[in-house]
This record gives structure tokens, C-alpha cells and sequence, in this order.
């Protein structure tokens, strides 16, 4: 919210002005308003790990995220791109594999990652697309520059929040509305289901669509509930579908229903039992025999997970050029792999001032944050690192950008990063901003909602 | 629609409906408990409805004495006990929250906000039962509520159609066992000689949300065969045999599928039997027997709705 010289950006002048204006109290008011309205509507995640049936709400803050449109437009332009080149990506290591031939991608770093599958070598889904759904994470620097994180192409989370902290914030404080031209995101859910029926197998005039999930113990199950609602579509479990002569059915009280795209949200070891994890009670027997026939669509497709690990991370600029023949517009941030032998020398003899992450962690688990590490934690990812360097990766420690937020006493700074929601189908398309998430600990960097991240409203200002 | 939708739905509407029935055995209990020298009929129907319920061995398990208040505890707020209101009111909101997209968002935030409130409740409860009163009196309003949202909101389509199968069969088998346990007033003898006790009559009737309509129907003294005539067979009286047949008959009817034939036949043979049956010719048979077969059959359909629309056996 204030540039490298401590002055307020322009862009929220006009927010400031009314913050200044609110009383102490009414703000503290409306935050316990909106608790109250989550915990009523049920928007909240599961938390693994604790007592049976354990519900939390996800933090809510109500002072918003706001970018100004121009910079929007660089990142919506920087974010297709990016997500076109991974698709084509992904689509070249199931077929010919030109850019491992080319040499610009290691073979082993593709064939030998556990996310590969072998599965998928050769089949074709329609369009082309795999990551029909992505999440981006972009952080701004200390320079004010955007840049790229972590993509996300399995089964991205967090696109309800977005929609329901907007809800709220109208709820909460309508007058800002008026007085703020705002992009509205409220037509996702119809871009979404759109996008899904653009990508049905070939021949089907009217495709029925469908949203599988773990079921209510999930943590994302609020979520699941609530996108299929939107769309209206069925949310289904894997007990409630099943694959005959390689077409896959819902069992209904009409009798079973075809179903021509899942917008599935388990992850593939637990797709097909018959396949992947034989102890896998979530998933359909036979699912990978009508998806590899052509008969039904699978989103995100089976095997993104190849592009979206952190070993792969460091290429995407090269997949850039390498596949549209463009220089990337949103950069990376550095990254130091260290199965590198110099790059491993450099990160050994700087880790207190590096982060270090797993190449297959994710939700802010595995990671080493230097500057805020004890001497014995920084000893034991030396080890790990020496021991199994393939297994990590190192990036500088940003000075993520901050945005004022709701704290114990009053408005303080955290620490924010922006998930926009890419969707590829016969079109790319990204509704306007994304979910910010904020790390509520006092100088911390960990966003996500499993390590104490809350969530604010993001508005992209149309002039 | 799903039939694991179908099968939540079913469900949670008859948890919700069953709270509501045991709000009002709490409520008409309680009440009868107020009164002075109600002593001995109160404990004497607290254990026979407690029989009928099949609760009796679960409360034993907790308690030493049948005891009022330990019974309004146990039936309430138990959450130990799976069959108390609340574990009811639980069990509806976990099945709510399994298909809250196939519902409105104003009957998953009813169903959901009742829970919340519940828990609370609980929470601050202090040891006294003397609020027992004002939570069976809640309880009720929630059921009230919910039903009113469910048709207020919900389009009248398959959906809906599971839900108020599941609330009629549920209340028809409220109503039948409630009659079991007051059965023994109800003997055809009772009318000429024994003078009934008109405390066993005012439970039975409250319980039922039919004392108020008895004096209307009949404007007369309460008499064993027109309260059972009312409970049974009065097609206007909304927690009636006949009453709850009739609708289980005719929601069955709008989700009918191609193996449901003889489940919705039996649906209807049930409701004709009742129709076309006189008072006379059950108390000829015995009221006993007939809600003893009345149980068996409504056992009955319930599972066969289960196999034709909520859990169809497995494919291929």
C-alpha cells in the first residue's frame, strides 16, 4: 500500500480518506459482524489434525487489497501467457517431448519426477488444455515488481473466499462502493462452468458437468459445496459415480445419469484405484480406461502436477520462449536449484538469508525461512540439503509488500501475496484480481490458511 | 438427483422431525410434572413412552431410577445418547451439511444456525433442569421454522419431494409409537366403566399438538375412542395415521422410477387400509396388534425407499 518511499500509492488515496474518517469502534463492530455472518453462513474449513469435526473460520480482514487497473492489465496479459505456455508444456512431455530434444529441459528432471505419469503419454484431451483451472501466486517485491511464486495447477483452492469476501464487504461497508469504481468477480462461477462445457469430449451437444469431491471432511469442502451450487451442478463422491462399457455414470434416483466432464477435486492418486492408490475409497474404479478412451473429460487433466512442482518452477520462462516465442512478462522469482553443484556451494554458505523449500511441499510446510531460524533448524536443513539435494530449491527472502491490516491493536502492516484464478477452455480468461491472502503473524511470510493466513477482498479499480 | 442427495435430504428431515416429536413428549411431561400429585401416572408414563422409544436401556445404562428430570436431561441434551434432541438436531445439520448445495441457503442457514445454537446452549447450561421447559418450547420453533423455509424456499421438485417423505414417515412413526405407549387407556372397556385419568390424556394429546383440536373437533369429554379416532384416522388432523400415509403416498408417487412400482403400491394399500378401515374394526382386532403391524409395515417401506431411491444397490 505505500511505495519504497514511504508516501501512500495513489490508488488508495480515496481509501485512506474514508479509513481515516471511521470511527475505532465501528470498524471493530463490523469485523465482529463479519465473524458472526461467516460462522452462520458456514464458510470454513476443516482443520486436519484435530478433534473430530473441528470447523475454524478462515480470518477475514475488512480492509481490502486494491490495484489500479493499469497494473492489473500487465498482470492479466503476464498471467494468460504464462498459464498458455504451461499448458503447452505439459501437452509436449505427454507427446513428443520437443523441449527435452531441444535441450532445454533436463530429461530427468521431467521423467524421473514423481508427478510425471506414464500413464497419460499419448492420450489426447480436448483442446490440448490440462490446467483448465490455475492458481497463480504473485507477490509484489521490494521494488514494486510482480512477480510469479508458485503455480498452481492441480486442484487450486481458495476462489470461494474471493467471492465471499466480496459479498461481505458490500454487506459490511456499501458506501465504498459507490464511491469506488470496483471490477466485479461475481460472474466466476459462469465463466467457470462455461469453461468447463467448452472442453467436453467431441459429440456431446448438451455436456453434463459435474463437481467430485472428498466429501464433507475435506478441508475445501465449503468450498466444493458452494461452486457446484453456483454453477448448478451436481457435487459428487466417488461412491456416487461408476464407469460401464468406458463411460462414467452417476447413480441418481432416476437411474444412472451419463456425465461427460468432472471438475474434480481430489488429487490424482486417489482418481482411479485401479491405477493409482489401490486403498483409495474417494475415488471411481476405472476412471483412467474412459478418460484415456476419449469419453470423458477430466479437470484439471490427470499428470499437471509434472509442471507445477517446484523443480519444474524454474523453467517456466525458458517454456515461455521456448513455446510462443515471447519474452516473459510477470519474471520469477530467483531460484537457486541445488542439485546444481554451484548453485548448492552459493545457498550452503547463505542460508541464513535464503528460504529453502521442499520441491514437493506445499501449503507452507517443509520450508526453512532463514532470517527467522534458529541455528539448530538451519543445521539440520544443511544436512538434509547435502544429503538429498534434488529435493530442495532456495529463493531469496522477499520483502513482500505489505498492506495495512486489521490487527490486536489496531491497523498494522502484513505481509500479502495475490492468487488470481486462470481459466483455459476454448478462451483464457481471469476475473478481475484474485484472493489475497495475509500472513496475521507480526512479520511474518506465511500466507496460508493452514499456518495462521487470513484473506482479504481484492479490488481492481476500473478508471 | 442424486440418490446420495436424496439420502441426506430424506434424512435430514427426519431428524429434524424427530427432535420436534421428542420436544413434545419432553414438553407434555413436563408440564404434567408441574401439577401437584401427578406423581405417580408422570413416572408411570415416562417409562412406558421411554418403552415404546426403545430408550429405556440406554437411560438404565446412566441412571439408577427413572426420575423426571434425569429423563428430560436424557432425552434433551444428552450428547452422549444418539437419539437425544440433541444428537438430533446434530445428525440433521451433519446431513444438511453434506448437501447444503442441493439446498437453499436460507434452510442450510436455519438448519445450521439451530446447531450453532444448540452447542451453545448446551455450553452455558447450568445444572438445573429448570430451563427444560424453554428449550423443548425452542426446539419446537425451530422445527416450525425449518419446515416453513423448506416449503417456503424450496422449489417443489424432487428434492423436496425426499424431504417431506422422510418428515411424514417420521412422524407417522412418532405418532404410532406415542399411541403404543398409551395403549393400555385405550382399551375399548375404558369408555363405559373406568373413568380415564385425565393427566394420561392431556400428555397423550399435547404430545400430539391435539388437545386444543379435540375440543374443537368433538367439543365433548375426552374419551379413548375419539381420541383414538382423532390420532388415527381423522384425515385433517396433521399428525394423524391416516394424515401421514396420505402424504408419504403422494410424495412417492412424484418420485416414482422404474423399480419404485411396488414400494409405491405399498404406500398405497397402507393409506387406502386406513381410509376405508372404521374405528370399530380396529378395536375389533385390538389396538395393540394394529400398531404393532402398523410399526412393521412403515419398517417396511422405509427400507424399500432406501433401496429404490437413496442406496440402489450396487451396479454392474
Amino acid at each position: 500500500m505505500t511505495a519504497g518511499d514511504g508516501t501512500g500509492r495513489a490508488h488508495y488515496q480515496r481509501y485512506t480518506n474514508w479509513l481515516g474518517d471511521q470511527p475505532a469502534d465501528r470498524l471493530a463492530q463490523k469485523r465482529a459482524e463479519a465473524d458472526a455472518l461467516f460462522h452462520r453462513v458456514g464458510i470454513t474449513f476443516a482443520v486436519y489434525g484435530q478433534e473430530e469435526g473441528t470447523e475454524r473460520l478462515i480470518p477475514f480482514d475488512i480492509v481490502p487489497r486494491v490495484l489500479p487497473q493499469a497494473e492489473w492489465i500487465r498482470l492479466e496479459t503476464g498471467l494468460k501467457q504464462r498459464v498458455r505456455a504451461l499448458n503447452a508444456f505439459i501437452h509436449d512431455i505427454y507427446h513428443d517431448q520437443q523441449i527435452i530434444k531441444a535441450g532445454v529441459i533436463p530429461a530427468e528432471q521431467v521423467l524421473c519426477n514423481s508427478q510425471y505419469r506414464p500413464e497419460m503419454q499419448g492420450v489426447d484431451v480436448p483442446g490440448g488444455i490440462y490446467a483448465h483451472i490455475a492458481g497463480i501466486d504473485i507477490v509484489r517485491d521490494e521494488t514494486g515488481e510482480f512477480r510469479v511464486l508458485e503455480d498452481n495447477l492441480r486442484v487450486p483452492s481458495g476462489v470461494s473466499y474471493m467471492l465471499e469476501n466480496r459479498k461481505m464487504m458490500m454487506r459490511l461497508f456499501p458506501e465504498l462502493f459507490s464511491e469506488h469504481r470496483i471490477a466485479p468477480v461475481d460472474h466466476y462461477p459462469d465463466v467457470l462452468l462455461e469453461n468447463l462445457r467448452s472442453v467436453a469430449p467431441t459429440g456431446v451437444a448438451d455436456p453434463t458437468v459435474v463437481l467430485l469431491t472428498a466429501g464433507a471432511h475435506n478441508s475445501a469442502y465449503f468450498e466444493h459445496a458452494f461452486l457446484a451450487q453456483q454453477m448448478g451442478i451436481e457435487l459428487v463422491e466417488g461412491q456416487d459415480l461408476f464407469v460401464r462399457d468406458e463411460a462414467v455414470f452417476m447413480r441418481t434416483t432416476q437411474g444412472p445419469q451419463r456425465v461427460d466432464v468432472i471438475y474434480r477435486r481430489i488429487d490424482d492418486d486417489f482418481l482411479d484405484p485401479l491405477v493409482f492408490r489401490p486403498d483409495s475409497m474417494l475415488g471411481v474404479p476405472g476412471l483412467l480406461t474412459a478418460y484415456r478412451a476419449g469419453r470423458i473429460t477430466i479437470a484439471n487433466a490427470i499428470g499437471t502436477g509434472v509442471a507445477d512442482d517446484k523443480s519444474i518452477y524454474p523453467y517456466v520462462p525458458e517454456m515461455i520462449k521456448f513455446y510462443l516465442a515471447q519474452s516473459p512478462i510477470i519474471p520469477n522469482v530467483h531460484t537457486w536449484m541445488l542439485r546444481r553443484k554451484e548453485d548448492q556451494e552459493y545457498v550452503l554458505a547463505h542460508l541464513a538469508e535464503l528460504v529453502v523449500k521442499e520441491v514437493h511441499g506445499a501449503g507452507g510446510y517443509g520450508m526453512l525461512i532463514g532470517p527467522a531460524a534458529t541455528k539448530a533448524e538451519i543445521d539440520m536443513f544443511r544436512r538434509q540439503i547435502i544429503a538429498t539435494p534434488e529435493r530442495y530449491i532456495a529463493q531469496p527472502t522477499l520483502a513482500l509488500s505489505t498492506c495495512p491490516t486489521f490487527a490486536d491493536r489496531g491497523l498494522a502492516p502484513r505481509h500479502i501475496d495475490l492468487r488470481p484464478f486462470v481459466l483455459s477452455g476454448r478462451d483464457v480468461s481471469i476475473v478481475p484480481g484474485g484472493l489475497t491472502r495475509v500472513a496475521l503473524r507480526e512479520g511474518s511470510l506465511v500466507v496460508n490458511s493452514s499456518q495462521g493466513g487470513g484473506t482479504k477482498d481484492t479490488w481492481v479499480l476500473e478508471t | 438427483m442424486l440418490s446420495r442427495t436424496a439420502d441426506h435430504l430424506y434424512w435430514m428431515s427426519r431428524y429434524i422431525e424427530r427432535a420436534e416429536s421428542l420436544a413434545r413428549l419432553v414438553d407434555a411431561h413436563y408440564r404434567m410434572s408441574l401439577l401437584p400429585h401427578s406423581g405417580e401416572t408422570l413416572a408411570q408414563s415416562l417409562r412406558s413412552t421411554m418403552n415404546a422409544l426403545h430408550m429405556e436401556g440406554e437411560y438404565l445404562d446412566r441412571h439408577k431410577i427413572i426420575e423426571p428430570r434425569a429423563v428430560f436431561e436424557f432425552i434433551s441434551l444428552d450428547r452422549e445418547y444418539s437419539g437425544s434432541i440433541y444428537s438430533c438436531l446434530r445428525a440433521a445439520r451433519e446431513n444438511a451439511r453434506a448437501v447444503r448445495g442441493s439446498l437453499t441457503s436460507e434452510l442450510w442457514e436455519t438448519l445450521n444456525a439451530t446447531w450453532l445454537d444448540a452447542r451453545s446452549q448446551l455450553a452455558r447450561r447450568s445444572s438445573q433442569s429448570s430451563d427444560i421447559g424453554q428449550f423443548v418450547e425452542w426446539v419446537k420453533e425451530r422445527s416450525h421454522l425449518t419446515r416453513g423455509v423448506t416449503v417456503g424456499t424450496m422449489m417443489h421438485d424432487e428434492a423436496f419431494h425426499f424431504t417431506r417423505i422422510g418428515t411424514f414417515l417420521e412422524r407417522a412413526d412418532s405418532t404410532a409409537r406415542i399411541l403404543t405407549a398409551h395403549q393400555s387407556d385405550l382399551v375399548p372397556g375404558a369408555d363405559a366403566g373406568v373413568v380415564p385419568d385425565p393427566y394420561a390424556w392431556s400428555v397423550l394429546l399435547r404430545a400430539l399438538s391435539a388437545f386444543e383440536v379435540y375440543r374443537r373437533v368433538y367439543r365433548d369429554v375426552i374419551t379413548p375412542f375419539k381420541v383414538a379416532q382423532l390420532l388415527i384416522l381423522r384425515d385433517d388432523m396433521p399428525r394423524s395415521l391416516l394424515r401421514c400415509c396420505k402424504e408419504v403416498y403422494n410424495n412417492l408417487k412424484s418420485v416414482a422410477n422404474q423399480q419404485s412400482a411396488e414400494t409405491v403400491r405399498r404406500a398405497g394399500e397402507m393409506h387406502a387400509a386406513l381410509h376405508f378401515t372404521r374405528m370399530e374394526d380396529i378395536l375389533a382386532t385390538g389396538l395393540p396388534v394394529f400398531l404393532e403391524k402398523f410399526l412393521a409395515r412403515l419398517r417396511d417401506l422405509g427400507a424399500r425407499v432406501a433401496s429404490d431411491f437413496l442406496v440402489p444397490p450396487a451396479e454392474v
